[in-house]
C-alpha cells in the first residue's frame, strides 16, 4: 500500500526529471551548434596567425607599406596588393553608392506600385549573381568596350586636367585597376541598393506625409526626410558594400591585369590581395612566399572585419529606430 | 504673409504693385527652381534603375548568346577536354560540384538550424548571443577566398592532398551563417501564442522548439536552406585552394575533385578557345541554377506564407 502510493508521485517526478534532463541537454546542444561560427571565426585568425607568422618575424610591420614583391629573392611587402585593393573597392563605392541611391529611391517613392516588387526582385537576383559570372563578363565583353571607346575619351576629357590627368594616363589595355573598379561597381550595386530601399522603408509614413502636406516636392522629402532619418542605416549599406568589394576574388581577377606594379595611372594593370591569392598560393613553395600570402590573408581578413562590424553597427543602430515608429 | 500677399494681389487689394509683382515672381522662380531640382532628381534616380536593369540584361543575354551554344549531350556526359581539342564536356566538373554542394547542404543544414533555435528560443537577450549573431552576420560577408586559407591551413597542410571534402568544409562555413540567419529570423516570425498553447498541454521545451516552432516555420527554413545553396554554388575562391580540380571522372570526396567553378575559371583564363566556350557553358549553366533556385525558394516561400 504504502510502497505503491509513494511509487505514483515517483514515477511522475522520475519523468519531470528526465524531461528536465533532456530539456537543458538541448539547450547544450543547440548552443554548442551556435558556437560553431564563433571557433570558426577564432579558428580564422589563429590559424592565418600561425601560417603568417614567419612573414610577419621576418619583415615585421612595414610588411605591410613595402613595395618590393620578389619570390626570387625573397623579399615581400604587401603594399600592391593592398593598395590595389582599397583602390578598386574606392572606385566601387564611388561609383556604386550614388547609383544605388538612385535606384532605392526609385523603388521606394516613384515606381508604381505593380512594379515595385517584381523590380525589386530582379534587383535581389543581380545580388545573387555569382561572382565570377561578372569576371566573365568584364574579361569578355566589358574591356573590350572599355579599351575601344571609354578610356580613350576619359583620357581625352580629364586626362587633359592637370593633376588629375595623371590618373588616366597610359595604354588602352581595357584591363587594369579602373576596369576592375567598374566591374566591382556594378557587382555590389545591388547589394547597396537592397539595403538602401529596407531602410528607406523604415521611414514611418506619417513623415512623409506630413511633409508631403506642407507642399514638399518628392526629391525635398528624400533629402529632407527619409535620408536624415535613415542615415546609419544608408552608411550601413554602404559599409557593407564595400565589405564584399575588398574581399571579392573572382570579378576582381579577371580584370585587374595581374601585374605587381604599382602605378598613379588608374588604366596600368595591377594586384589586389583576393587577386594575388588566386593567383599565385597554388604556385607558392612553402617558406616565406607561402607565409606572406597568408599574411596577406590576415590583412584583407582585418580589414574587412572591421569595416563589416562598422557597418552592422550601424545598421543595429537604424533598425533600433523602428521602435519610435509613430 | 506670403500667402496672404499673394491671394490679395489676385484680388486686386491695395498692395503697391511694384511690391506686389517682385514677391509674385521670386515666389515663382523659387516654386520653378524646386520643381527643376525635383525633375532632375527623379530622372537621375529612373537613370539609375535603368542602368542597373540593363547591366543585368547585358550580362544575361551575353551569358546566354555565349553560353547555350556550348550546350550539348557532350556538354552534360563527356569530361574536360584537353586544350585546343575537339568534343568534351563538363561532365566530371558538373558531377564533383554536385557532390560537393549536397553533402556541404547536408552538414550544414542540422548545424545551422540547431544555431538558430538556440539563437531565436534559448538565448533572445543573453551576451553570448548577441555575440554570436554579430559575428554570424559578419561571416555572412567575410571574404570567401580567406576562408579558403583557413580550410587549406586546417585541412591540407595535415593531410598533404586536396580533396572534396576540404572543399565541402570550406563551402559549409559559407553556407552555416546563410542558414542561420534566415532559420532564426522566421522562428522569430511564429506566434508566442502558438508556444504558450503547446507548453500549456505540459510540452518540454524541446519538443515545443522542434516540432511546433521549428514545424511551423518550416518553408521559411527551407528558403534559407536553398538560398545558401544557391550562394554556395556559384562560389569560386575558396575551392581554388581546398578541392582543386581533376580532368577525369572522380567520386572520391578524399581526392581533389572537378568542380564547375573551377573549371570554369580555369578555362576562361586560358588562351583556347574550345576552353573559353566550354567555360561561358559552364558560366551559364552555373548561372541558371542559382538564379533558378533563389527564384524557387522565395515563391515556395511566399506561397506558404499565404496559406
Amino acid at each position: 500500500m504504502n510502497t505503491s502510493s509513494a511509487q505514483v508521485p515517483s514515477v511522475q517526478t522520475q519523468k519531470m526529471r528526465m524531461q528536465y534532463l533532456q530539456d537543458i541537454g538541448f539547450e547544450k546542444l543547440t548552443m554548442v551548434f551556435a558556437a560553431t561560427t564563433l571557433v570558426a571565426l577564432l579558428g580564422i585568425i589563429i590559424s592565418l596567425l600561425i601560417s603568417a607568422w614567419p612573414a610577419l618575424k621576418e619583415f615585421g610591420i612595414p610588411f605591410f607599406y613595402t613595395v618590393e614583391w620578389d619570390i626570387i629573392n625573397s623579399q615581400f611587402g604587401g603594399l600592391i596588393a593592398i593598395f590595389g585593393t582599397v583602390a578598386t573597392a574606392t572606385i566601387a563605392i564611388l561609383i556604386a553608392v550614388p547609383l544605388s541611391f538612385g535606384i532605392a529611391v526609385f523603388l521606394t517613392e516613384t515606381c508604381p506600385m505593380q512594379l515595385r516588387r517584381p523590380l525589386g526582385t530582379a534587383v535581389e537576383l543581380l545580388a545573387a549573381v555569382p561572382s565570377i559570372i561578372y569576371g566573365m563578363f568584364g574579361l569578355f565583353v566589358f574591356a573590350p568596350i572599355f579599351a575601344d571607346y571609354i578610356q580613350p575619351a576619359l583620357a581625352g576629357t580629364f586626362g587633359q586636367v592637370p593633376v588629375i590627368g595623371y590618373l588616366f594616363t597610359g595604354a588602352f589595355n581595357g584591363i587594369g585597376i579602373l576596369a576592375a573598379g567598374l566591374i566591382l561597381a556594378i557587382m555590389i550595386l545591388p547589394f547597396i541598393a537592397s539595403v538602401m530601399r529596407d531602410v528607406f522603408e523604415i521611414v514611418p509614413p506619417i513623415l512623409k506625409e506630413s511633409a508631403y502636406g506642407l507642399g514638399c516636392t518628392t526629391w525635398e522629402v528624400v533629402t529632407h526626410i527619409v535620408l536624415p532619418y535613415t542615415k546609419g542605416g544608408v552608411v550601413g549599406g554602404v559599409m557593407l558594400g564595400l565589405g564584399r568589394a575588398l574581399g571579392e576574388t573572382m570579378a576582381v581577377t579577371f580584370v585587374i591585369g595581374n601585374a605587381h606594379k604599382i602605378s598613379p595611372s588608374l588604366f596600368s594593370p595591377g594586384n589586389s590581395i583576393a587577386s594575388t591569392l588566386a593567383n599565385e598560393f597554388g604556385e607558392a613553395e612553402p617558406g616565406l612566399h607561402y607565409s606572406s600570402l597568408f599574411a596577406l590573408g590576415l590583412a584583407l581578413f582585418l580589414i574587412t572585419f572591421v569595416v563589416l562590424s562598422l557597418a552592422k553597427w550601424m545598421l543595429i543602430r537604424a533598425e533600433n529606430k523602428k521602435g519610435f515608429k509613430t | 504673409m506670403n500667402s496672404a500677399s499673394s491671394i490679395s494681389a489676385s484680388d486686386g487689394s491695395t498692395h503697391p504693385v511694384s511690391k506686389m509683382n517682385t514677391q509674385e515672381s521670386i515666389n515663382m522662380s523659387i516654386y520653378a527652381k524646386r520643381k527643376r531640382t525635383n525633375l532632375i532628381g527623379l530622372f537621375l534616380s529612373m537613370s539609375a534603375m535603368t542602368l542597373g536593369m540593363a547591366f543585368l540584361l547585358w550580362i544575361l543575354s551575353v551569358l546566354f548568346f555565349k553560353g547555350f551554344s556550348a550546350f550539348s549531350v557532350d556538354f552534360f556526359l563527356n569530361k574536360t577536354p584537353g586544350p585546343d581539342s575537339v568534343g568534351g564536356g563538363l561532365g566530371n566538373a558538373i558531377i564533383g560540384s554536385l557532390m560537393i554542394v549536397v553533402s556541404c547542404t547536408l552538414i550544414s543544414t542540422p548545424i545551422g538550424v540547431m544555431a538558430g533555435i538556440y539563437l531565436s528560443e534559448y538565448g533572445q537577450k543573453s551576451k553570448f548571443s548577441e555575440i554570436t549573431r554579430f559575428l554570424n552576420d559578419i561571416m555572412l560577408s567575410a571574404p570567401s577566398i580567406v576562408i579558403g586559407l583557413f580550410v587549406y591551413a586546417l585541412i591540407v597542410v595535415n593531410v598533404r592532398h586536396f580533396s572534396g571534402w576540404a572543399g565541402t568544409l570550406a563551402l559549409t562555413l559559407i553556407a552555416i551563417p546563410v542558414v542561420v540567419r534566415t532559420t532564426e529570423n522566421m522562428l522569430s516570425l511564429v506566434p508566442v501564442s502558438l508556444r504558450e498553447a503547446a507548453f500549456a498541454l505540459g510540452a518540454p521545451k524541446w519538443k515545443v522548439s522542434l516540432s511546433i516552432v521549428l514545424k511551423a516555420a518550416k518553408s521559411g527554413v527551407m528558403t534559407g536552406v536553398l538560398l545558401a545553396l544557391a550562394r554556395v554554388s556559384g562560389e569560386t575562391a575558396p575551392l581554388l585552394f581546398t578541392a582543386l580540380n581533376n580532368p577525369f571522372f572522380s567520386f572520391d570526396m578524399n581526392a581533389p575533385i572537378a568542380n564547375l567553378p573551377t573549371v570554369i575559371f580555369q578555362f576562361a583564363m586560358s588562351p583556347y578557345q574550345n576552353w573559353v566556350d566550354l567555360a561561358w557553358g559552364g558560366a551559364l549553366l552555373i548561372t541558371l541554377s542559382v538564379l533558378g533556385l533563389n527564384i524557387f525558394a522565395r515563391s515556395y516561400f511566399k506561397e506558404k506564407i499565404s496559406v
